[in-house]
């Protein structure tokens, strides 16, 4: 699936539910399924800056694709990286580099786009687009 | 009488809705919120008075002149300085520590100690750690026991000749302990050290006195006191201000200035270069006017019985652990649920119409000290309710409920 398919299939779970604790309650089960960092990519140096709470992101080449992994300490904010995740992991480093975030805003979660809000959901989008300008650089 | 009820009806702010839920507003510790009486002396300031102060001689300029020395003097006679000139106006407490800091600058040699406590706010440490690396003077610092409270007796083996300046805070932002200032002071001056007070958090809760205290400076800001933001005060000794060097050079600080030499002006002005946030400061002078009809008597009665319920109406859920047990405190709970980060907290409480403060505060060393990433901090201020607690007490079990 491309990352458009899986942002508008996220969109369609979330419109399902009527009130901000149902998709709160949905975004904080997803963290459970999050794909989990390996304790040896848990370092200081792939903790997220700018997140209230702590995050760990690790990115991987399988093939000409990327696989995210990550962790947090905080389950809203697992929850939020494991939206994120599920669209842009095992994509092409181009794609990724050009997803639109818009899907967040969609999906009722606006409050956590703004820039001045200490969870970091835009650094988390910075930093998996950082990876893939990375990873693109080397396909090169 | 007091009655909470009419107090709300002061503030247009607290009947707002905030995700469709009534605004119950706890980050009073963070800043207050304004009162009407306030908001309409900085729109009568603009509408009727806004001129720049101290150099026109037209009649607005005067009487701005006249509303702002006036603000001063309000802040002296509320601090009981012996002199309306031992009161600088800043932009805050940030600036006032700042000014002090600097300051010191030029009277610290290598080897000279500064000590601070373990209660501080960043904004209190990195001055002086600033200030240390510019001189060579060794930063020491009174640590803090299981209560949050300073420990005494390691305070008194800080103490030494070589000891320059003492600073803690009078009331802890973190955890709401209440600091013996007045024991700190005695001692550190009897080593011949001067004594910074930050009086940030205390002055919400207590009229302090300086000349009781006989402290050496006192600093405190306008927008947690009802005031607005961007203005604070610095109360400094005459015989300290004047032998402090001015912080910033400008306008309104100086006596006559030629390419060769300047000389400043005498104090206040000496630390108010430029134009000063003006209606902040008439605002600032109003606040306390506000503050004061109620009474600090009022307050903190009032202020302690919401506390004692918040107290007990919080420990009976299960797994929450208050930080900051110290008997000495003000109206601050800052607290954790067992398993549960506060941001994940404080985002639901949040999506229910309730501010609360999460993270580290801005205090990290107390944070590593309880070995925790941060708490949430709800504080609570003469306007709260005890309705208000019981939302943040369902709030709080309903954030339980969908985090574990």
């Amino acid at each position: 699936m491309t990352i458009e398919d899986i942002q508008n299939e996220i969109i369609d779970e979330f419109s399902m539910f009527d009130d901000w604790e149902e998709r709160y309650q949905y975004m904080i089960d997803l963290g459970k399924d999050l794909p989990l960092i390996d304790d040896q990519y848990k370092t200081e140096s792939n903790i997220i800056k700018g997140c209230q709470s702590k995050v760990w992101v690790h990115a991987e080449m399988k093939g000409d694709k990327i696989t995210f992994t990550a962790d947090s300490d905080a389950i809203i904010t697992k929850g939020i990286i494991a939206i994120l995740i599920r669209a842009f992991s095992d994509q092409h480093p181009k794609d990724i580099i050009d997803a639109n975030t818009d899907f967040i805003d969609k999906i009722g979660l606006k409050e956590h786009l703004s820039p001045t809000r200490a969870n970091g959901l835009v650094s988390m989008v910075k930093q998996l687009k950082m990876y893939a300008i990375a990873y693109q650089t080397q396909l090169n | 009488m007091f009655n909470v009820q009419d107090i709300r009806k002061d503030f247009p702010i607290l009947s707002r809705k905030v995700n469709g839920k009534p605004l119950v507003y706890f980050d009073n510790a963070a800043t207050s919120q304004t009162p009407q009486q306030v908001i309409d002396v900085i729109v009568d300031y603009y509408t009727n008075y806004n001129a720049n102060i101290h150099r026109g001689v037209h009649t607005l300029s005067q009487e701005a002149t006249d509303l702002y020395e006036q603000a001063r003097q309000k802040v002296q006679t509320h601090f009981n300085a012996k002199f309306s000139h031992e009161i600088i106006l800043t932009s805050g407490t940030t600036h006032s520590i700042n000014l002090v800091a600097n300051g010191f600058s030029s009277l610290l040699k290598k080897g000279d100690e500064i000590i601070v406590s373990a209660l501080e706010h960043h904004s209190n440490i990195v001055p002086w750690q600033m200030l240390c690396e510019r001189t060579g003077a060794v930063l020491k610092v009174i640590p803090m026991n299981e209560d949050g409270e300073l420990v005494m007796n390691d305070f008194n083996n800080l103490l030494s000749k070589n000891t320059k300046l003492v600073f803690v805070n009078h009331i802890s932002n973190a955890l709401g302990t209440i600091n013996p200032i007045a024991y700190i002071i005695e001692k550190a001056h009897q080593v011949g050290a001067a004594v910074l007070i930050d009086g940030a958090q205390a002055c919400p809760h207590i009229k302090p006195d300086v000349q009781a205290l006989d402290v050496d400076f006192y600093v405190a800001s306008a927008h947690k006191m009802c005031g607005p933001t961007g203005v604070g005060m610095l109360y400094g000794k005459e015989a300290w201000l004047n032998k402090l060097p001015p912080y910033q050079g400008g306008g309104e600080m100086i006596a006559e200035v030629t390419f060769e030499k300047t000389t400043y002006a005498g104090l206040p002005h000496k630390f108010e270069a430029g134009t000063p946030n003006i209606a902040g400061g008439v605002a600032f002078g109003a606040a306390i006017d506000y503050i004061n009809n109620i009474g600090f008597d009022t307050i903190a009665a009032y202020e302690n019985d919401l506390l004692d319920y918040a107290t007990e109406k919080l420990l009976a859920i299960e797994g929450l652990k208050i930080y900051g047990t110290s008997k000495n405190k003000t109206s601050v709970i800052s607290f954790n649920l067992e398993n549960i980060h506060p941001y994940d907290i404080g985002t639901i409480l949040d999506k229910l119409g309730i501010a609360v403060r999460t993270g580290h505060h801005c205090a990290q060393p107390i944070m590593d000290f309880y070995r925790i990433p941060g708490t949430v901090r709800a504080s609570f201020s003469f306007y709260n309710t005890k309705e208000e607690i019981d939302a943040l007490v369902e709030g709080v079990k309903k954030a339980k409920m969908m985090l574990s």
